[in-house]
């Protein structure tokens, strides 16, 4: 070899550049892991068209697609924002991975971007997805209320990666993947997808956050109403809350 | 300005002190070898290089900056090559390297790196699924890929076959012959004396030694010398400060005091007892000698 080939040239590429990069690595290991893939469409896929188009389950209403199609829209973004973000950072926490790279041109805050990207490029396509299937075997949402639908799913996008993030960070990985598995099963059950949620008043609200992010959106996209102001309260204490704890205790290593 | 100064570095985990007060120097274009004992605290100091952690007290700078403190504007001028791990279990080698590759304004070739490297055969193989060896091989690679001033390499050759190590090896002095400064952790002596131009020998958190590998032999002196001569002379005479034996019949091996005086009193007892010498060798200390020497006997002090 000849010489010189090693001679310093360094340099950090275009910050853009390098989290594009990122990101599209981030998406590829999450689109080659099954079990993520299953979890982040085939599970709502199933609920949606079980639940939606046949009398499975007993619901608080007769129009069953636009109960259960928000819901499975607000169970989607809990899986992706909370469960599959808790796993994978558990696991590249333990691997090393987060460690190496905050130590690369990256920086840590640049893998953060790069996360909180890959994050939202997934809902975005899911919910997309979803609600085309939805569309498709006769869904008629409201279109009227877009917007605080929209705002109250970026709410639960923050609160849910607040506390993925924190879990990745005070356990290990192995008990990551277990607590969030269970919070997400626990979730499906009682957050009111399938059927309704317990009623607890204004406090189920604080309490189960997959409900009042579903209810949220079936009072948008279902009726074109507002989001009551408990439901934006709740889920802003939940991503302020939640938040504040992973930024206090979040570990690379 | 040194390309790594770290002063009276002392860091801790707990109640215990993994680096306790050590001080190095790596100047621009060297190849610094951190040699000790697993848990003699190389990789915590190296840790502190990194800006992976901060001392508990003393000073580090790299490259003339804080490695915590300016660890963003650093970044792009490290290599760094962790011990294990650090890289997705479910990306293939190809993909690893081509992604910090895309992290560096002027990379390396990464066609090159993986031939050189021997890791064209598992490019598309996913990094769990790679031999330690391997895994390590592609870890050295990243750690060049971005064509780094100085990097940091944490006992580099660890678990490699013999073929591996060499190649390794070779890519160090091409390193170093093209200008860029190495820190590296080892517990091969062989490495060590064949790679480093300074080497920093650690005893339990503490610089034991410090010097190129020929001071650090050569303040041992002679350790050994061997004469041949007629077989079965009466050997009194000459142990009286020193170990002799008769290994074979005529051949002599003589320890002990052997300086200039300790070489012309030996030889001068050869001359006395009318011996017919024919042949007469020594032998310096190699530096595992001294290695051995220095991290095993508690009572020797440190030489800086």
């Amino acid at each position: 070899m000849s010489a010189g080939t090693f001679t310093p040239a360094p340099g950090r590429a275009p910050m853009r550049t390098i989290i594009g990069k990122q990101l599209r690595m981030e998406l590829l290991l999450t689109a080659r892991r099954g079990e993520a893939v299953v979890l982040a469409m085939g599970v709502p896929l199933l609920v949606l068209l079980g639940a939606g188009l046949f009398e499975v389950t007993n619901l608080p209403t007769d129009d069953r697609l636009g109960f259960v199609v928000p819901g499975v829209l607000a169970l989607t973004v809990m899986s992706t924002a909370f469960t599959g973000q808790a796993i994978t950072t558990g696991y590249e926490r333990s691997y090393g991975v987060l460690k190496r790279l905050g130590a690369s041109p990256l920086t840590r805050p640049g893998l953060l971007l790069a996360k909180t990207g890959s994050v939202l490029v997934q809902i975005v396509v899911q919910v997309a997805i979803l609600a085309l299937v939805g569309f498709a075997v006769g869904w008629r949402p409201h279109a009227d209320a877009l917007l605080p639908a929209a705002g109250v799913t970026v709410l639960a996008v923050a609160g849910y990666s607040g506390l993925a993030l924190l879990l990745a960070s005070v356990l290990k990985p192995e008990t990551t993947t277990g607590a969030a598995t269970l919070i997400y099963v626990l979730m499906l059950s009682v957050g009111g997808i399938m059927f309704a949620a317990p009623d607890l008043g204004t406090a189920g609200w604080f309490l189960l956050p997959l409900a009042a992010h579903a209810h949220a959106l079936r009072e948008t996209l279902m009726f074109g109403g507002s989001v009551p102001f408990s439901i934006w309260l709740s889920l802003l204490l939940w991503a302020v809350v939640w938040l504040t704890a992973a930024a206090r205790n979040f570990r690379w290593e | 300005m040194a390309a790594v100064e770290v002063r009276d570095a002392v860091v801790r985990w707990g109640d215990t002190t993994a680096v306790d007060g050590v001080s190095l120097c790596v100047p621009r274009g060297r190849v610094l070898a951190l040699l000790g004992h697993n848990g003699a605290g190389k990789t915590s100091l190296l840790q502190v290089c990194e800006g992976f952690r901060r001392p508990d007290s003393g000073e580090a700078r790299v490259l003339g900056l804080d490695p915590v403190g300016d660890h963003d504007e650093l970044m792009p001028r490290l290599g760094i090559m962790l011990q294990s791990g650090g890289v997705y279990p479910w990306a293939a080698a190809g993909e690893i390297l081509r992604l910090f590759a895309s992290f560096a304004a002027h990379p390396l070739d990464t066609d090159m790196l993986l031939d050189r490297l021997g890791l064209r055969r598992v490019e598309r193989t996913r990094f769990r699924r790679l031999s330690g060896g391997e895994q390590q091989r592609l870890s050295l690679a990243v750690a060049l890929v971005g064509r780094p001033e100085l990097v940091f390499l944490d006992e580099p050759t660890a678990g490699m076959d013999t073929e591996a190590r060499h190649t390794t090896w070779q890519l160090i002095e091409e390193l170093r012959a093209d200008g860029v400064s190495v820190l590296l952790t080892t517990h091969l002596l062989d490495e060590a004396e064949r790679l480093a131009d300074d080497v920093v020998i650690m005893r339990s958190g503490k610089v034991a030694a410090t010097g190129t590998p020929a001071e650090l032999t050569a303040a041992a002196g002679i350790d050994l010398l061997e004469v041949r001569a007629d077989p079965g002379l009466d050997l009194t005479g000459l142990r009286t400060h020193r170990k002799v034996t008769e290994t074979s019949p005529g051949e002599y091996a003589i320890a002990g005091e052997l300086d200039t005086k300790g070489l012309a009193e030996v030889l001068g007892w050869f001359a006395a007892v009318d011996a017919h010498v024919t042949a007469v060798s020594s032998r310096r200390r190699t530096l595992e000698d001294v290695y051995l020497s220095l991290t095993t006997q508690a009572t020797v002090g440190a030489t800086e």
